[in-house]
């Protein structure tokens, strides 16, 4: 049962107050698109153990989606942060650094 | 039009705490940037009152403005007032990009009164209700057992809470089940 | 004989007698009493019965971990199976009865079984239900099925009630014994916010039954101190009989508490779960002793002999007279100078460790209690209770060397730490060879959000066994605890406990230590499952080496105890028969709940009426008083039809379709989800939800929408009304409203979060009241206040306007092909409105109608219906939807999934109308069969049937189906295999079976 901050209203939300929403940032391909690109950005997902980056959102709270960086087996959270954002802030890129030295996630680490 | 008629007119119980149905409130949900100044006088015209800091209720003396999200508020008043208000609210707002919509009738309002009220609240929501944690002028939005809520303290032994109209019965059910007697907990 | 002694037991109070039931037979207890003491006190040692062979068993601990003294409780709407009579406090009137056997538990013809053992070894179904094949169905399930099961399910509802309660707190106690106390202390005293859980009715955990001082007061009086100096702190909360179930990520922990078990006469919840967040959790949870492996060990009156002391010192009960201590440590001594300072006849302390032990020993000799050095139990005789035990030595196979009567026995083979909760979240264990236990690893503690552990062990919970130390060690967590949950530990010195010294003690895993095969197959390693040290080392014989995979294989811990008694000697048991060390073999894992929670517990106060939210329409009431036959659409409750006095509910469906469509309906349609797009941007947004344009839309008319997912699928339809220049409102399915508002939010906020559109669910704020038929007009004009004929609102728009009074947004649109107009009011005047329409519609012949007949219409007209012709796998072009899927538009949701290969291969099943060959009505979801068979030999199937109803207007059955290549081959007729065996026989047709041209909703 996960806690993770809210950054849009600040409350520590309990797992039961939020839904998830798979993985983060991932970049939308539309009309005029290859197929492969189309098909990765439908189906193809990283499956990580460790550090990985998620969309979730306050959906019993003030309602916003929000991005979370934790990891896959510790459940350890190294941040939460605005949805409205293509990648992960560099604060929370150089905590994961001090915490996991070497971790890489698709184009991040 | 008719006498308006809340979801449940109304209805009360008393166990370890009163539990009331209070009738309709005039509700106006409020989108927008909540620094902008327009935004901020079409709310407070209406309350006269202050805007809310976040995760607070700030009250007026015809309203109160509850802090939604970062980009909506809910301006509360008389029920016979919300239209008129929407319509000031709309006007005042002019160009500035927003959405003011009434919502009055979306809702239905508990109130849950006495002592233990905390205690109750507790049963249900997954939410620190002790005392310090949180106070009268909070306001929390969040889940009580399998619905939608939010709710805020009048003051140390009242809680108000709202929830979707759909759900009055079913959440003054629940309310009535956290406070049947013989249950208290005795922890705050 | 088990009985009461004259003047013993500290928790008991004989000036209050209780009376209970067992089996039917009534005893009497005292106020104070477990059931295991009182029935113990009644000399009942029988308990029941082992889930396999059926033997006898009797009361073997006194706490958690009691594995035989499974009972049914109560009667009718209060039974409950499988409840340990060790932890039942009794109460006046309790009803209890034992389990597993029949037709009694003196006289049970299962225990046949056990004349069978040597046929039901380990992995005994695994190996005999392979083969063969049809013995399965005929021989092996009919005899599973009758013996499986341990107790029986209660078939009345429960009548109990039962509550979460959501607790917040810096340091979570699990555990009230004298360790957990004094690590509150330690942590309260920083100001931290404490809770304090403790599983039994009372404070001190085995403390005051195993005597020591703390600071020179003896401890049973150091607790009460502690005790009253904690009840006084405003920081801390005390919670008696509330067990720690589970500890999980976040600092998440689940507190039972049994709230009313004990007295059941009192009001409130029977029990109440404690969900509750930590910053740090202490587990103070004790140890339990391990039972020793000797053949008989099983037989009832063999017992641990810390439980015999519990029963001695606690209750005044004694469970012989004439008792033998086995052990390989000092701790048992403690029992033997107990039971024979109390008067009762201790025979032999048999101690396995050829030099004997400390202090303790020499105790015990002086009170003239004869001590055995290197000897051993070979074997315990008797059936249903003690009669004789054979002595051999330890270093032996198993000769007797002497036999003795008596009628208890005591053992011990070294007590376990109850690592369980620090283990739930990933705690690590280590091997510790001086006290032959697993104890929690410091250095690899459970972690939490920050990466930091958020477990603290604490006493004999973290492997200290002396009284000295775990008081030390209490403060010392207490202290962790408190400056990692981010506060100051007060500097204060520890107290100082003293303890009798000790002798240490000596691993025993099989005593004898080469005891003949015959001994081993009689030597139980689990009680309840019936597992022997003979199985566990078959099972390693055959190839078994993971400890994980013998526990399945044999069941050893799989039992309702989950191990508590059996898993160290089992592992042991292993590691030996692999000639391993036990660390290597290592445990299996610790799950929660510590101990079986109730159901009632785990689903809190969702039951009866609020088991799940329903959601009701502002007409709800009306509808129930007016025969509605409820459908559940989602939460909410839609008429499906209204019954009539000496209707079926085909009958009123029949007669509200030919109404509909003759005269004139109304229908609730509150349920209609509806949602406000503004801003600059909502055009622009609303032609990406949309397959088809909105941003055209004229102010004051509708459009028909549909929406897809980003795969091309079709998820929702409705009618979306541009209201003005920069708002829209958009209505969804009744499921829809809020899946496609948080759809909408969540591309607005997570993908072009710089359009500028807020939407907003206004679903309940309007009650939604569709009138329609021919006579439809003529209602509202009859109502008045606004002008609704064709050319002032025609078809396709809308209007807001005053009706009959009511402010209204009439919406001139149909799912019916009738005209039709629908009106939203505020839902406080939704009742209103809807009195004064039927007031209106009186002359007309007006009906209410539900869902059914809604469907029946639109099926009439060949309307699709999320859900039905629908799946989650369908596209609109599957569906002849075509005409609104812009062509024009460069992007919306969907579209580029919808150009993928897959979508448009022109072997898609496609939608058509099927009409039966002979007017019945073809079965729902019923596939249709083409020409040849599948890799299965199935028959290949070409379509299916997705809406089908007879149809009162039309006078026979319709059907809407997803055909291959069904657009190109009207007239064709199809097979439909009902699960009925009949074939139906239904042709292709369109799919507009009623007023194809559209005239009746456009008048």
């Amino acid at each position: 049962m996960l806690i993770l901050h809210c950054p849009y209203c600040g409350v520590d939300a309990d797992e039961t107050e939020l839904s998830p929403g798979g993985e983060a940032h991932l970049k939308r391909f539309g009309p005029g698109s290859s197929d492969e690109d189309f098909q990765d950005y439908l189906f193809a997902r990283e499956n990580p153990r460790g550090v990985h980056f998620e969309r979730w959102r306050h959906a019993a709270g003030c309602g916003k989606w929000f991005h979370a960086a934790r990891s896959t087996d510790t459940l350890e959270v190294f941040g939460t942060y605005s949805a409205q954002t293509t990648e992960p802030p560099k604060e929370i890129c150089d905590r994961i650094s001090g915490k996991r030295p070497g971790w890489t996630w698709r184009l991040f680490g | 039009m008719s006498e308006p008629v809340s979801a449940l007119s109304g209805s009360a119980f008393c166990g370890l705490v009163r539990v009331e149905d209070c009738g309709l409130k005039g509700m106006i949900t409020l989108r927008g940037d909540l620094s902008a100044a327009a935004v901020k006088k079409a709310a407070t015209g209406v309350t006269g009152g202050k805007m809310p800091s976040p995760l607070t209720i700030a009250s007026g003396k015809t309203g109160s403005i509850a802090w939604m999200s970062p980009d909506e508020a809910l301006v509360m008043c008389d029920y016979a007032d919300a239209g008129a208000a929407v319509g000031t609210m709309t006007t005042a707002l002019g160009t500035t990009h927003s959405l003011v919509v009434d919502v009055s009738d979306a809702r239905a309002q508990f109130r849950v009164t006495g002592p233990a009220a905390r205690e109750v609240m507790a049963k249900l929501c997954p939410v620190d209700f002790a005392p310090g944690s949180f106070e009268p002028g909070q306001f929390r939005r969040t889940r009580m057992a399998q619905i939608a809520a939010a709710v805020w303290m009048e003051d140390e032994n009242t809680f108000c809470v709202i929830c979707f109209r759909s759900v009055a019965e079913y959440a003054f059910t629940l309310l009535k089940t956290a406070a049947a007697s013989g249950s208290a907990v005795d922890v705050f | 004989m088990s009985t009461r002694l004259a003047n013993q037991g500290r928790l008991i109070d004989r000036s209050k007698p209780v009376k209970f039931t067992f089996n039917g037979k009534s005893f009497t207890g005292f106020a104070g009493d477990t059931l295991a003491s009182a029935l113990l006190a009644n000399d009942q040692m029988l308990v029941g019965r082992s889930f396999k062979y059926h033997r006898p068993r009797g009361i073997v601990a006194s706490g958690a971990e009691e594995p035989n003294a499974l009972l049914g409780l109560g009667s009718g709407d209060r039974f409950e199976p499988n409840q340990r009579a060790t932890t039942t406090e009794l109460f006046d009137g309790l009803e209890s009865a034992s389990q597993n056997h029949w037709p009694s538990l003196e006289y049970d013809i299962g225990a046949v079984n056990k004349a069978f053992a040597r046929f039901l070894p380990a992995g005994f179904y695994y190996k005999m239900f392979i083969h063969p094949r049809p013995f399965w169905k005929h021989i092996y399930e009919p005899f599973i099925r009758q013996s499986a099961g341990l107790g029986r399910a209660p078939k009345d509802r429960d009548a109990d009630r039962y509550e979460h309660f959501y607790a917040f707190t810096d340091i979570l106690v699990i555990g009230g014994g004298v360790a957990g106390l004094l690590a509150a202390k330690t942590a309260a005293q920083s100001g931290a916010k404490v809770m304090v859980l403790e599983q039994t009715a009372h404070w001190g955990g085995r403390a005051p039954v195993d005597g020591g001082t703390v600071n020179g007061t003896a401890v049973a009086d150091y607790i009460a101190i502690l005790v009253t100096e904690l009840e006084a702190m405003d920081n801390v909360t005390m919670r008696l009989r509330c067990m720690g179930a589970g500890v999980y990520d976040h600092g998440y922990a689940l507190g039972y508490e049994r709230v009313t078990d004990h007295a059941p006469s009192l009001e409130g919840p029977r029990h109440r779960l404690w969900r509750i967040r930590a910053k740090q959790i202490i587990t103070a949870t004790g140890a339990i002793e391990r039972p020793l492996s000797f053949a008989g060990n099983d037989v009832p009156g063999v017992m641990l002999a810390a439980a015999m002391r519990d029963y001695a010192v606690n209750y005044g009960v004694t469970p012989g007279d004439k008792v033998i201590v086995a052990t390989n440590n000092d701790d048992a001594y403690r029992t033997a100078i107990c039971l024979k300072e109390m008067g009762v006849d201790v025979l032999r302390i048999l101690d396995a460790r050829d030099t004997g032990g400390g202090e303790l020993m020499e105790q015990a000799r002086e009170l003239g209690i004869r001590i055995d050095c290197g000897r051993a139990i070979g074997k315990v005789s008797g059936g249903k209770r003690v009669k004789k035990v054979a002595i051999c030595a330890q270093a032996g196979t198993g000769a007797a060397l002497e036999e003795i009567s008596c009628d208890a026995v005591a053992m011990s083979g070294g007590w376990s730490p109850v690592v369980h909760l620090w283990s739930h979240c990933g705690g690590k264990l280590t091997w510790d060879d001086s006290l032959s236990q697993f104890r929690p690893d410091p250095n690899r503690p459970p972690t939490g959000a920050d990466g930091q552990g958020f477990v603290v062990p604490a006493g004999t919970a973290n492997g200290e066994m002396h009284l000295g130390e775990i008081v030390s060690d209490a403060v010392a967590a207490g202290k962790k605890a408190t400056q990692d949950a981010g506060f100051k530990a007060k500097r204060t010195a520890a107290p100082r406990g003293v303890d009798t010294a000790y002798a240490p003690m000596e691993p025993v895993w099989l005593m004898p230590r080469n005891a003949e095969m015959e001994l081993r197959t009689k030597t139980w390693l689990d009680y309840q499952n019936d597992v022997k040290v003979s199985d566990v080392q078959l099972a390693a014989r055959e190839g078994y080496e993971s400890v994980e995979h013998t526990k399945r294989y044999t069941t050893l811990g799989m039992a309702t105890d989950q191990g508590k008694l059996s898993n160290i000697n089992g592992l042991a048991t292993l590691a030996n028969a692999l000639d391993a060390k036990i660390p290597q073999v290592g445990t299996t894992t610790f799950r929660p709940p510590y101990t079986p929670i109730s159901m009632g517990s785990i689903g809190g106060e969702a039951r009866g009426e609020v088991f799940q939210p329903i959601r009701r329409t502002p007409m709800h009431d009306w509808n129930e008083a007016h025969g509605a036959d409820w459908e559940p659409v989602g939460q909410w409750r839609r008429p499906y039809a209204y019954v009539r006095d000496g209707e079926t509910v085909h009958d009123a469906v029949m007669r509200e379709t030919r109404n509909v469509r003759e005269a004139v309906g109304i229908l609730d349609a509150s349920t209609l989800g509806k949602i406000v797009v503004k801003g600059p941007d909502a055009g622009r947004f609303l032609d990406m939800m949309y397959t088809n344009m909105m941003s055209n839309l004229k102010p004051g008319k509708c459009r028909y929408g549909l929406m897809c997912s980003e795969n091309g699928f079709l998820i929702d339809d409705g009618v979306v009304a541009r209201i003005d220049d920069d708002t829209w409102f958009c209505h969804t399915t009744t499921g829809g409203a809020e899946r496609i508002h948080a759809h909408m939010e969540e591309w607005l906020q997570t993908e072009w979060w710089d359009w500028k559109v807020y939407v907003a669910n206004v679903t309940e704020q309007f009650a939604q009241i569709a009138v329609v038929g021919p006579k439809a007009r003529a209602v509202l004009e009859k109502l008045g206040g606004m002008d609704v004929g064709k050319d002032d609102l025609p078809f396709m728009e809308w209007r807001d306007g005053i009706l009959g009074g009511f402010d209204v947004r009439i919406y001139r649109i149909s799912f019916s092909g009738e005209l039709s107009y629908e009106i939203a009011v505020s839902a406080s005047q939704g009742q209103a409105l809807w009195n004064a329409l039927r007031s209106a519609g009186d002359g007309f012949g007006m009906m209410p109608y539900g869902t059914e007949t809604l469907h029946i219409l639109r099926a009439e007209k060949g309307f699709i219906m999320i859900g039905d012709e629908s799946d989650g796998t369908v596209i609109p072009q599957d569906l002849g939807l075509n005409w609104a899927i812009s062509k024009k538009k460069e992007d919306f949701l969907g579209k580029r999934a919808q150009q993928r290969s897959h979508m448009t291969d022109p072997t898609r099943w496609k939608l058509v109308g099927l009409e039966t060959t002979d007017g019945s009505v073809l079965p729902d979801g019923a596939y249709a069969v083409g020409e040849g068979v599948n890799a299965n030999g199935q028959r290949n199937m070409v379509g299916r049937v997705t809406s089908t109803y007879y149809s009162p207007n039309l006078n026979k059955g319709i059907a809407m189906g997803l055909v291959l290549n069904g657009p190109d081959r009207m007239g064709e007729v199809l097979e439909f295999p009902g699960t009925d065996g009949k074939i139906y026989t239904a042709t292709i047709v369109d799919p507009v079976f009623y007023d194809k041209d559209g005239e009746k909703q456009n008048v």
